[in-house]
């Protein structure tokens, strides 16, 4: 007997692409994420609550209801979709860069929510000795807010990872269930599921999935505690 | 240096409203807690926008809400020390010194940070942390940080609030060297007369959110009437004294100025070297005959130029000596007993254990 994870080619594929759909979904939406975080923290204007409910929609919809607003917004002819494809020939519909848009938006409250929280933590009376010092708003936010608020942009950045990895609902009514294309780790679990004979599998998709979070985690604790252990701030 | 401020802004119940022009080399805004110093200086800074008003540094105009002008803290280039340092946690103190040092222009760069290292001594600390530093050692960073970005004029929001008396004692001589030889304006926020007699050239008296008096240090400090509860018992005169010879044998400098020799503990200064000495009123007694048989050994002759009471126990009598103002608060009852009257012919006496070294600066 070889190991019995010794993977069918089928299934590292879906190991791969979620991969690297969650890697895409993550760093995408990171400078976005980092944007409306900082303008939730600081910001006061009028819509800001209307704001802060689109941010966590994704939340509280269920994901089919996302999925398919997606499709009606960046499938083949859905306007975005559609403008998309036309001008600079990016294509979400039945793609893995779908599974990974589906996955960034599923995992963007998260994210948003974590780095919020590190911005507001953020002494602001740092950012003015900064500016007396003579240093414009933008540098402040660089060289002060941001390092200031990077164990929460690290745990976001994990939050959205992890979520990407397991996300399923809107991912599959976007994007469907295309082996080799769109087909993640949970679509994969999911559809052997359906196959009589399909529980090794199951369990060998399930095992690694596993594995792969508790890595996250993990890293994403070591890098929060060298990211403290630099600023003293235990 | 000129400073030009005139203010005007409401914080709910509190009203600040003042006005006042400084060309001092230290200008002390001084009065109690509560009194709006630490208002003006954060609307001169740029971190507050007053309602109603402007601030001109040295002709530039930097607040004036009438013609809609504000500029951006960033662009002011007005260094700012805080009571709590404020240190950048996640940077060394090294990084901490420079951080500062290129968004001055080249052609105003006076200050580089090998001088003010060595100025502030501080090049121990230079690959700590901030949080491994004692509250002194902050403060004394904080005021190289500023200095580095070579401001035109630096603000200081009560810096030695903090700290307790030795670390005080630490940081005051290097405030000193910031005044005497960097010659950066500073505008410095305190409650302490003992620190705003030692520091201050120019002094802006406030009170609950107005200018109560404005003028020369010695001046302000003599106005007893003036000073609030805390600090009244701090209140007397400033003297502008030499250093004239040491007595080694007794451990003792003797200070000359045209009101005579005053003796005070052995100070670590050549002959020559100005000082100024403060002398608290409560710690002067007043005779009408040159005392003998006391153990006080500074007695002044001159003539009593003011007497002022508020109906209290206390007169506040001025004694003019040669020229210098001594000041002395007594009971009534004692300048009844003593038949005290202006123009009097009087004697000043000054226990010499009344002079301590937060009390004496170099000119």
């Amino acid at each position: 007997m070889t190991g019995w994870l010794d993977l069918t080619p089928d299934e590292w594929n879906a190991v791969r692409l979620s991969i690297k759909v969650a890697i895409w979904a993550m760093l995408g939406s990171l400078p976005l994420g980092v944007l409306v975080a900082l303008v939730l923290a600081r910001g006061r204007f009028w819509g800001k609550s209307i704001l802060n409910g689109l941010v966590h929609l994704p939340l509280v919809l269920p994901p089919v209801v996302t999925g398919y607003l997606l499709l009606l917004g960046f499938g083949k002819r859905g306007p975005i979709g559609a403008f998309l494809a036309e001008h600079f020939g990016i294509v979400f519909s039945f793609r893995w860069t779908g599974a990974a848009l589906a996955c960034a938006v599923m995992g963007f409250p998260l994210m948003v929510r974590a780095i919020r929280l590190s911005i507001e933590a953020v002494d602001r009376k740092l950012e003015a000795a900064a500016g007396t010092l003579g240093a414009n708003p933008l540098w402040v936010f660089a060289t002060i807010t941001l390092p200031l608020a990077l164990p929460g942009v690290i745990a976001g950045m994990i939050l959205s990872f992890a979520k990407a990895m397991g996300e399923f609902g809107a991912t599959i009514t976007f994007v469907a269930n295309i082996p080799g294309e769109t087909q993640t780790l949970p679509s994969a679990i999911y559809t052997y599921t359906q196959v009589p004979g399909g529980d090794p599998m199951v369990l060998r998709l399930m095992s690694i999935s596993i594995v792969i979070s508790m890595m996250a985690l993990v890293v994403s604790e070591a890098l929060a505690r060298r990211v403290g252990r630099r600023m003293d701030l235990e | 240096m000129t400073l030009a401020v005139s203010l005007r802004h409401n914080l709910g119940a509190f009203t600040l409203q003042v006005n006042f022009e400084s060309s001092g080399r230290v200008t002390a805004l001084f009065g109690p807690s509560g009194s709006g110093k630490t208002s003006i200086i954060n609307a001169i800074a740029g971190l507050t926008r007053p309602q109603h008003g402007y601030v001109v540094v040295d002709g530039r105009v930097l607040v004036d809400t009438a013609k809609r002008v504000f500029v951006p803290r960033h662009r002011r280039r007005i260094g700012y020390v805080f009571q709590d340092a404020r240190l950048f946690p996640h940077m060394t103190v090294r990084q901490n010194l420079g951080y500062g040092r290129f968004f001055a222009p080249r052609a105003e760069r006076y200050a580089d940070e090998a001088m003010v290292i060595d100025l502030l001594g501080i090049g121990q600390l230079l690959d700590r942390r901030p949080d491994k530093l004692s509250g002194g050692e902050k403060q004394r960073v904080a005021i190289g940080r500023a200095l580095v970005a070579s401001p035109g004029l630096i603000l200081m929001d009560e810096p030695l609030a903090s700290l307790d008396e030795a670390r005080k004692a630490e940081i005051l001589p290097y405030i000193e060297r910031l005044r005497d030889e960097v010659r950066v304006p500073i505008v410095y926020v305190s409650h302490s007369v003992a620190e705003v007699a030692r520091l201050a050239t120019e002094v802006v008296l406030l009170a609950a959110g107005r200018v109560a008096a404005c003028g020369p240090t010695a001046e302000i400090m003599q106005r007893l009437d003036l000073l609030f509860d805390d600090e009244i018992g701090e209140g007397g005169a400033l003297l502008e004294m030499l250093v004239d010879r040491h007595d080694e044998a007794f451990g003792m400098t003797v200070l000359i100025s045209a009101a005579g020799e005053i003796r005070v503990p052995r100070i670590q200064a050549l002959p020559g070297v100005p000082v100024r000495l403060r002398i608290r009123a409560r710690d002067v007694m007043i005779a009408t005959h040159r005392p003998e048989g006391l153990s006080a050994l500074n007695v002044l002759a001159g003539r009593i130029v003011g007497m002022v009471t508020e109906g209290g126990p206390v007169v506040d009598i001025r004694v003019d000596c040669n020229g210098q103002t001594i000041l002395a608060r007594l009971t009534r009852q004692s300048t009844h007993t003593l038949g005290l009257s202006l123009g009097q012919e009087v004697y000043a006496v000054v226990k010499t254990v009344s002079f301590d070294r937060t009390n004496m600066a170099k000119a």
